[in-house]
């Protein structure tokens, strides 16, 4: 016997504005738990419900990611699923093959989460502390900046170029981190720095 | 998009050319199909295969890959031989009518001026007569032979359909029946929309390809119209904002431009930037350009740019360049002159053209840095994967950090559509294990530089000690505090020119739009187009209302799009010249007398009168260009350029390789091969169940489509004795793919210039990391050339050579 068929059949035939509880005063208390018991209950009623724009083409449907925990209360939120946002007007709640396994992504067994150095010549990734890669990495940059730097032209004019160092920026980030990026590049004077506009 | 995607279902004609939209983007394209099911709208395909988008179009018309100037200046010629033009909007919205200098001519595929040796054209014919009075002479009547309309009717006479059948494989009766479809969008209550994707842009003429389009709609009357419009389907969800804020060797923000070695000062910069009109009367809004110039400088020095110093002009890099585009960094590092690259979110390795090089390249740096939500190819370059990357790891002496980094799950912020609209978005998750945000980390080498600087001095320390970097905490700029910074805030009170008494913005007050900009110093302002995304009424990109009255599409409580909230842009051509819409039924803008109102934000002054003041306030002239000057490299009308790598030679001019302007590296003039050693026209693509390298790292798109492989026909394979799934070798002057072959009716082969060609397609999204199985991609065989105007490589458009062969060793996932 289906429970939450034979329920909800129920509620209809008692007329709507019956709650729940009422089935106990007519005499169903012990149906009520068993049925309890026997459902599972709806994967999503305890998560918490966030929007957020697909990262895949630009498009950029809107999707509701479901979390168990919520990062705005200081928890830590596990993503359980993602689905599309049925208030948006572009995809209202479609979403592509793409989009649809976006779950995949974010829990992809190569997602990254140590930072790693390779030595010249090695084989291999090695693990390093943000700290240490940070220092490393600002040091190279440094050195090479203060050796190659082209502060002026033949002419005398100042072109502060620095052609030694590119950088490439991605094509996904925020507008807000594109921005904190841009600032960083150009004020170290990086002409070559591009994204993937370009290809 | 100058139009948005929910806007699609006003057309009555969709034409997909140079794109694949039901796979690449299937969302938006199905407003498409609500235009198709509501308004009996026909859906038009020409591409090299028979694509899914094809599937469901009413017409599909064949073409070779980089032949399409060829065939949208044959449906231009028809729309003109036939009198489907939509003349009011030509005559009154474009420079048909402007007279052009003497002596510019067009012969032999080349336009006046070229320069073999330098491969550059000199281009001071390019361009208008210029009257007494400061003004391009024009002739209303278009009689005078020196008008653009009649040099455009002149240019465009030899793509007769014959001519289109002979360049594109495209048969005549095909053709014919595509441009009679489109020839009826000229009618002022009919549109038709463009579609177009890197079908069009990854040729080294890309630019061209879509200025042929852009001048058909002109012709059509469809730009600035619903349903109407230049559709660029951007590629990739951010796309559109990085190169909005400048994110490019030879941009600063907004499409402000970076200084060149001879714009010596401030001053002289300025003086080729304040365009003044060409015709009376017209708004020629980049006047404005000192008012954004002077904000972005102070936006990214704050006092330390100064009126007294050129606004810290010299703190910017002057270009002795056009560009430092990836394809110069990459040639560049090739050559040994790069020492260290960062990769934020890029896969280069796998995305750049002539693979062998870029390993090279890779090969030759000091260091790298990469920063990746996913594990990367290029991260690994160094890494041995037998026939998937042969590399001897030992000898390469390059150091690498791999960075991990968050994903959009995990951050807050906007990213830019297509359509310009700029959406804000939460963080859900937290981030796995060590994996921190680009800002934090960009940040934590910023702040390290910064302490170096300053402790130990070095070369020109004064822009990076000097940076304006005030956030509550500079270890972590939070993203609001970014996007307020790139809407811009008055430092001191803005007041009323007429009325001083009168502050319109108190200082450190974010400014309601880039109208309150001023040249003066007294505002910031990081990327003027943006502003207004975050102002004093709140985060505009989070806005959430998505009423649509009388369903327009236009959405305009959803979320905020540049400029101004605008969502079509160079609306006020929807209207004739006495402000009425062309077609009531599609109603825009509509002039009340006074001022313009209706559906969406007008792009135009709100009280500019209807016959005074042109539409495209961007240009000089106030009116769109059918005749772009000497704006572009390669011409001032689209004209056919074969392929770097063809298999037929150019008609016009049998001696001439590929686009006579594009730069080519001497290291990349030996690595192009010929039709006699490579017969097949290769072509890349991707497909609905991937995206780009990213999906591979996903179990449920690597179920999808485990496997690389090769699209042929049967013609081909039968003529190679290659079976529909067996192994083949692709191969290039640059390198090969060993693929499993899938024999289909989806390509088949073409007629050109009386000889037979068969086309290889050519899929992305394989490589060596992931849960899919190791595979290659098209980048092993594409050339190292990029289209003459913005170096976007050529990888629509190269040759192979394709024989029976045996399986790639170790083709395991590695994940």
């Amino acid at each position: 016997m289906n429970m939450e068929l034979s329920r909800r059949g129920f509620l209809k035939l008692a007329g709507t504005g019956v709650a729940a509880t009422s089935l106990g005063a007519m005499g169903f208390g012990e149906a009520e738990a068993a049925e309890i018991a026997h459902v599972r209950p709806f994967k999503l009623t305890t998560t918490t419900e966030t929007r957020n724009t697909c990262p895949y083409c630009s498009v950029a449907c809107g999707i509701i990611m479901y979390s168990k925990g919520d990062l705005r209360k200081g928890e830590t939120a596990d993503i359980v699923h993602i689905e599309g946002d049925a208030d948006h007007p572009t995809n209202r709640g479609t979403l592509c093959p793409k989009g649809a396994a976006l779950k995949d992504f974010v829990k992809s067994p190569t997602r990254l989460q140590y930072p790693m150095h390779r030595k010249p010549g090695s084989d291999k990734f090695e693990r390093i502390s943000w700290e240490d890669a940070f220092d490393r990495i600002a040091r190279l940059m440094k050195d090479d900046r203060d050796a190659n730097f082209v502060a002026t032209n033949a002419a005398g004019v100042p072109v502060n170029r620095w052609t030694t160092v590119g950088l490439l920026a991605a094509s996904a980030t925020t507008n807000e981190t594109a921005w904190a990026t841009f600032k960083f590049a150009k004020a170290l004077g990086m002409v070559g720095f591009d994204n993937q506009a370009r290809v | 998009m100058t139009n948005s995607w929910t806007d699609i279902k006003n057309t009555d004609l969709v034409v997909v050319m140079g794109g694949n939209a039901a796979e690449a983007h299937p969302c938006g394209f199905k407003w498409v199909t609500e235009a198709k099911a509501n308004r009996g709208a026909r859906l038009i395909v020409v591409d090299p295969r028979y694509t899914r988008t094809a599937s469901v179009s009413d017409l599909y018309a064949p073409i070779r890959q980089g032949t399409d100037i060829a065939f949208l200046n044959g449906v231009m010629r028809y729309c003109i031989d036939n009198d489907k033009v939509q003349w009011e909007y030509v005559k009154a919205f474009t420079n048909a009518s402007y007279l052009v200098k003497d002596g510019f001519g067009y012969k032999d595929g080349l336009f006046t001026g070229y320069d073999a040796e330098k491969r550059d054209y000199d281009r001071s014919t390019w361009d208008y007569v210029i009257g007494d009075d400061g003004f391009v002479v024009t002739d209303p009547t278009l009689q005078n032979p020196r008008c653009v309309w009649n040099l455009l009717k002149e240019h465009l006479a030899p793509y007769t359909p014959d001519m289109v059948e002979r360049i594109c494989g495209t048969p005549k009766d095909k053709f014919l029946k595509v441009a009679g479809m489109i020839s009826e969008c000229s009618s002022p209550t009919k549109t038709m929309t463009s579609m177009y994707a890197l079908g069009w842009t990854q040729h080294s003429k890309g630019s061209q390809n879509i200025r042929g389009m852009a001048m058909l709609q002109l012709i059509l009357g469809n730009i600035g119209v619903r349903g109407g419009g230049m559709n660029a389907l951007r590629g990739h969800s951010n796309i559109q904002g990085l190169t909005d804020l400048g994110l490019m060797s030879h941009l600063l923000t907004g499409y402000l431009t970076m200084p060149t070695e001879k714009e010596v000062d401030f001053a002289t910069y300025m003086s080729t930037r304040q365009f003044k009109p060409l015709r009376p009367g017209q708004t020629s809004y980049w006047q404005n350009y000192k008012k954004f110039m002077v904000s972005f400088q102070k936006a990214m020095w704050g006092d330390a740019a100064r009126a007294d110093n050129d606004w810290a002009f010299n703190y910017l890099s002057k270009l002795d360049v056009p560009s430092y585009d990836v394809l110069r960094v990459f040639e560049l590092m090739y050559d040994g002159k790069v020492n260290g690259y960062i990769c934020q979110g890029f896969n280069p390795l796998l995305a750049f053209p002539n693979r062998a090089k870029n390993t090279k390249a890779l090969s030759n740096l000091k260091w790298l840095v990469t920063l990746d939500p996913l594990d990367t190819e290029t991260s690994r370059f160094w890494e041995n994967h037998g026939d998937f990357n042969p590399v001897d790891t030992a000898s390469i002496q390059t150091e690498v950090f791999q960075l991990p980094t968050t994903c959009f799950a995990e951050d807050d912020g906007s990213l830019t559509n297509s359509g310009r609209w700029l959406q804000w978005h939460w963080a859900g998750g937290t981030p796995p294990g060590e994996a921190k945000h680009d800002t934090y980390t960009i940040a934590q080498l910023f702040l390290r530089l910064r302490d170096l600087y300053r402790k130990e001095g070095g070369a020109f320390p004064d822009p990076i000690v000097n940076l304006s970097w005030e956030y509550a905490d500079p270890n972590n700029p939070t993203p609001e505090e970014l996007a307020k910074e790139i809407n811009g805030r008055a430092l001191s009170d803005l007041t009323d020119p007429a009325d001083p008494t009168k502050v319109l913005v108190a200082a450190g007050k974010q400014v309601t739009n880039f109208s309150q900009l001023r040249d003066d110093g007294s505002t910031m302002c990081g990327c003027w187009i943006y502003s207004g995304n975050f102002n004093e009424q709140g985060n505009n990109m989070a806005r959430r209302d998505n009423h649509d009255p009388d369903d327009t599409g236009a959405y305009l409580g959803w979320t905020f799009a540049w400029p101004l909230n605008r969502r079509t842009l160079y609306n006020r051509a929807s209207a004739d010249l006495q402000g009425k819409p062309w077609d009531p039924s599609r109603k825009l803008l509509e002039w009340d007398g006074s001022k313009w109102t209706g559906y969406d934000v007008p792009d135009i002054a709100p009280t500019a009168k209807p016959d005074e003041v042109g539409p495209f306030i961007m240009n000089q002239e106030g009116t769109a260009r059918l005749f772009a000057r000497g704006l572009m490299r390669d011409g001032p009308f689209p004209a056919h350029m074969e392929p770097f790598e063809s298999p037929v030679a150019n008609v016009f001019n049998p001696k001439m390789r590929g686009n006579p302007v594009a730069r080519v590296f001497e290291t990349d003039v030996a690595q192009l091969g010929t039709s006699d050693e490579f017969p097949y026209a290769g072509t890349s693509y991707r497909l609905t169940e991937h995206f780009h390298f990213w999906t591979k790292h996903n179990r449920v798109n690597s179920a999808l489509q485990p496997e690389f492989f090769v699209e042929i026909s049967e013609e081909l394979a039968k003529e190679k004795n290659i079976d529909n799934g067996g192994w083949v070798r692709v191969w290039s002057k640059r390198g090969e793919v060993k693929a499993k072959a899938m024999v289909t009716k989806r390509i088949r082969p073409l007629t050109c210039d009386g000889k037979t060609v068969h086309i290889v397609g050519v899929p992305l999204h394989w490589g060596f990391t992931g849960s899919a199985k190791k595979g290659f991609g098209p980048n092993s065989l594409a050339a190292f050339v990029g289209d003459a105007n913005i170096e976007t490589p050529e990888s629509k458009a190269f040759l192979v050579n394709i024989e029976p062969s045996t399986a790639p060793k170790d083709r395991g996932a590695s994940a």
